[in-house]
């Protein structure tokens, strides 16, 4: 590493900081676990992750996950706006409650939802009334991702946003853009950033969530039951290797969605930095 | 800066509350009212027990412990992402946000297979009587694990946005890393790192797949108080359970509520300067 | 520069002081208040468990003059088995089947013949499976048969994760072996048809049991006896118990950590504990939260709580514990072969 090339002081200490952190909250216990899983061979490691059962358990838990992501991106990004541009009567209230999903005990969350949403729920009467079944049902997995991801993408957009510099978007109303075209050309490109990084957030943890969506699943095979339920199930049958190797498929495909958001961020402010 | 405000601001902030009231309040109006379904003493009552004291204690020893170390980590791992180039910084980056793509019950079998019955070191921890998993410090550890993205999270798009130039100019003038970094980085980043340790709280004080899988379930000693509503639960005490849930709101609004007033002073002390 | 080292130590003295902190105040808290004794359990049993700690320190308290702090720990079975065999210090455990303990025995914490070591296969209190049914029994639901019809909703939990799930479904399958003879093709038809009748497959017994109770989930919940017993006890007028003509005999298992009492030096409380479970006390106490006991003479007391029915045991119907996990529950057995994809 170019050491030598940095201009700011404390290079070493930031990185020597974060190394040894890492390396005991994070990569020591991820070796051993490596380690544990690597004793099963790959010909049992294929065995489990390409079961069709499993499969679907990965398109469930993916597919849940991304429709919650694009939902929270959208109205994340609206409540970041509305947070910090306008003001309105207890907007400090909303402003607060948005955290509280990471404070509520998953499965708290879980069973709320589900009485919510269940048939006799007060919102499940509705859905129900409509021919919608939401609970027990991919819809409900939606409903508890999106309840888990509401805080990502809002808490990363405002930030920026309300450091954003003013000058340049009243430039733009001076010459006589449209707010949309102030919007899209002048906001947007620089909250492009965060919402990806909120996104990508949102998008993983929504894959391993587990406690908020076993109440509201239904947990049916084939249609309802998600990745992390069939870690547990493996679990229960006292297979540590079968349950590693799922957890280890469902890592590796997070893992490349922040490293494709990480490698996107510094190709950026790179591009910026020039 | 506030703009004037049209009917597509209105429109905008009608849809935001009406996304948080639906999606959020009403779960949280749920557990308020399922907490008072019986009445005030039986909430009292719930809240007070003594089980429920212990494992309320444990939670915030827990999450105090974690924010703290997580602060400092994340201050550092920010500092090192944003304000130097060095080759792997997206794989860092990513490393960072790994425990965002693994499901918190992976993460705690993580630390069961370090500090288990299973692990090479076992014999040894046994021998010292040194008892980290199904005790205290494997629950620290696990709520560790879970948070410490948060704020490194928070604060990169933050300093990302402010560049290099004002820590560079400082450089150049001879400050050493503290004094840039107390008087140039700090005061740039507060606010995100407000936002950052509240979300590391929140997500600390409610963490319950990791540390459910390292606690070992003991009442009165190894119980957090999201654990404890799990029992709750389990007893068919739906009254205690929501109770005991809403001891988490209530702290994580108090929580919200002292952000608030902080960012308050700031400001005010702000105007004043100017 | 001194400042930076100093920030430097400051971190890193944090980081140790959190690790350290919890380990301090660990390992003094069980030397301080004497011995203290650890029951892993499952989930419904923990009323029972308390009760019957507060008898047995009281006995123990008086025949020994040792004060021992009895503690417990509950939740799904086979997570708690798991526990204990990644480190947890159980001085017993008391789980919800033989299948889970020999997990543990596997590891060499138990010794492998534990069933023999306590009388009735180490299992001093029994349960069944019957059906909670909503008042009225509005659905006409008598027995295995009626469950598979399709105007009725089942709902269970998981076998895959639920360890008295596994009780049900052995259940079903002992009422299907006698109804069609042995005929392997026709059980697995029957318990097939049952399982598409299920509606919501909750990972745990509880949960199935609010699905049924609190959401208004399927017409008919298979469930443990003393977890349909308590149902009923707590609304008696909204649902009702509906004993099938066949079940099988639930035989939750209890055994000695030989490991851990050894090494703490608890053997014989943790001895006289479980068989203090097998004493007519311990048999009461069980009954009073609904475990059918072994005892005779108590059994005769409690007969109006537990209806007479036809019990077929897991050794006798199935072979033991070992043999029905790998022919039924683990991955490709019976369980996963009526969920084949379509």
């Amino acid at each position: 590493m170019a050491a030598s090339r940095q201009v700011i002081p404390g290079f070493h200490f930031t990185l020597g900081i974060t190394f040894f952190y890492l390396s005991l909250i994070l990569l020591l216990p991820l070796a051993a676990f490596l380690l544990y899983a690597s004793g099963m061979g790959l010909t049992k490691f294929l065995e489990v992750v390409i079961d069709p059962r499993v499969f679907h358990a990965y398109e469930v838990s993916f597919g849940t996950s991304l429709a919650a992501a694009l939902i929270n991106g959208v109205f994340g990004l609206l409540l970041a706006w509305v947070l910090v541009r306008y003001d309105f009567p207890g907007k400090r209230v909303l402003d607060g409650l948005i955290d509280l999903p990471f404070a509520l005990p998953t499965a708290v969350a879980g069973i709320a939802l589900t009485t919510l949403y269940a048939e006799n729920g007060w919102l499940g009467q509705f859905f129900y009334g409509l021919g919608i079944p939401s609970a027990f049902s991919v819809f409900g997995i939606t409903i508890a991702l999106i309840f888990v991801g509401i805080p990502f993408v809002a808490r990363s957009v405002q930030p920026v946003l309300r450091d954003l510099d003013p000058s340049l978007e009243e430039a733009a109303v001076m010459f006589g853009a449209s707010p949309w075209l102030t919007f899209r050309r002048v906001v947007f490109p620089e909250l492009v950033s965060p919402l990806l990084t909120g996104f990508a957030l949102a998008f993983a943890r929504g894959i391993g969530e587990y406690g908020s969506v076993v109440f509201i699943a239904g947990n049916l095979p084939y249609e309802t039951e998600i990745a992390p339920l069939l870690i547990m199930a493996k679990l229960e049958q006292f297979d540590y290797q079968a349950a590693a190797a799922i957890a280890i498929v469902m890592m590796a495909m997070s893992f490349a969605i922040l490293l494709a958001l990480n490698g996107y961020q510094r190709y950026r402010s790179k591009k910026q930095g020039v | 800066m506030q703009q004037k405000k049209g009917v597509l601001a209105w429109a905008l902030i009608l849809i935001a509350v009406l996304f948080l009231l639906v999606m959020l309040v009403l779960p949280l109006v749920l557990v308020a009212s399922e907490a008072l379904a019986k009445g005030w003493q039986v909430y009292v009552k719930a809240i007070t027990e003594p089980f429920a004291v212990k494992a309320l204690a444990l939670t915030l020893e827990a999450t105090v412990l974690a924010v703290i170390s997580n602060t400092l980590f994340g201050l550092a791992s920010a500092f090192l992402l944003t304000k130097f180039a060095f080759r792997g910084e997206a794989l860092l980056g990513a490393c960072i946000d790994l425990p965002f793509a693994i499901s918190p019950v992976v993460a705690g079998l993580f630390f069961v297979m370090l500090f288990g019955r299973m692990s090479p070191i076992y014999p040894f921890l046994r021998a010292e009587h040194i008892a980290i998993v199904f005790a205290v410090p494997g629950i620290i550890l696990a709520t560790v694990f879970v948070t410490f993205p948060f704020i490194t999270r928070e604060l990169v798009p933050v300093m990302e946005a402010q560049g290099r130039d004002e820590e560079e100019a400082a450089a150049t003038f001879g400050a050493s890393g503290w004094q840039i970094f107390r008087h140039v980085t700090l005061p740039n980043i507060k606010w995100a790192l407000l936002y950052g340790v509240i979300l590391c709280t929140a997500r600390a004080m409610g963490e319950f797949g990791a540390v459910s899988v390292v606690s070992g379930h003991v009442r009165g000693k190894t119980n957090t108080l999201p654990l404890h509503i799990e029992i709750l639960y389990n007893e068919y005490n739906f009254t205690a359970a929501f109770a005991v849930a809403s001891i988490l709101v209530i702290l994580a609004i108090v929580i919200l509520i002292l952000r608030n007033l902080v960012e308050w002073r700031a400001k005010r002390g702000l105007k004043h300067a100017d | 520069m001194k400042k930076k080292k100093w920030f430097a130590a400051l971190a890193g003295l944090l980081v140790m002081a959190g690790v350290m902190a919890g380990c301090g105040s660990n390992t003094t808290g069980d030397s301080a208040d004497g011995q203290t004794f650890l029951n892993v359990s499952y989930d419904p049993t923990r009323e029972l468990y308390q009760d019957f700690n507060e008898a047995f320190s009281k006995k123990w308290t008086a025949d020994t003059g040792e004060q021992v702090n009895f503690t417990q720990s509950h939740g799904g079975s086979g997570k708690q088995a798991r526990s204990v065999r990644e480190g947890l210090e159980a001085d017993v455990v008391t789980l919800a089947l033989a299948y889970d303990v020999d997990e543990i025995a596997a590891t060499g914490l138990i010794d492998k013949d534990w069933m023999q070591k306590f009388p009735n296969n180490s299992a001093p209190y029994t349960s069944t499976i019957v059906f909670l049914v909503r008042k009225g029994n509005p659905k006409n639901i008598h027995d295995w048969d009626d469950l598979i019809r399709d105007d009725v909703q089942v709902v269970t939990p998981n076998p895959k994760t639920s360890g008295g799930a596994r009780w049900n479904y052995l259940g079903a399958w002992a009422y299907a072996n006698q109804k069609f003879n042995g005929d392997t093709e026709q059980i697995k038809g029957f318990i097939k048809k049952l399982f598409q009748q299920v509606v919501a497959l909750d990972s745990g017994a509880r949960g199935a049991t609010t699905s049924f109770v609190q959401r208004g989930q399927g017409d008919v919940l298979i469930a443990w006896e003393n977890e349909a017993l308590l149902s009923v006890q707590e609304e008696p007028d909204k649902y009702e118990i509906i004993v099938p003509s066949l079940s099988i005999l639930a035989e939750p298992s209890v055994a000695v950590v030989d490991e851990v009492v050894d090494q703490k030096g608890t053997r014989k409380v943790a001895e006289a504990y479980i068989n203090y479970l097998y004493s007519k006390e311990g048999q009461e106490i069980a009954a009073k939260h609904f475990y059918r006991p072994r005892d005779e003479e108590i059994a005769a007391k409690y007969a109006q709580q537990f209806p007479k029915l036809k019990l077929v045991t897991i050794d006798e119907a199935f072979g033991g514990w070992q043999k029905a996990q790998k022919e039924h529950f683990a991955d490709g057995g019976t369980f996963d072969q009526i969920y084949e994809k379509k």
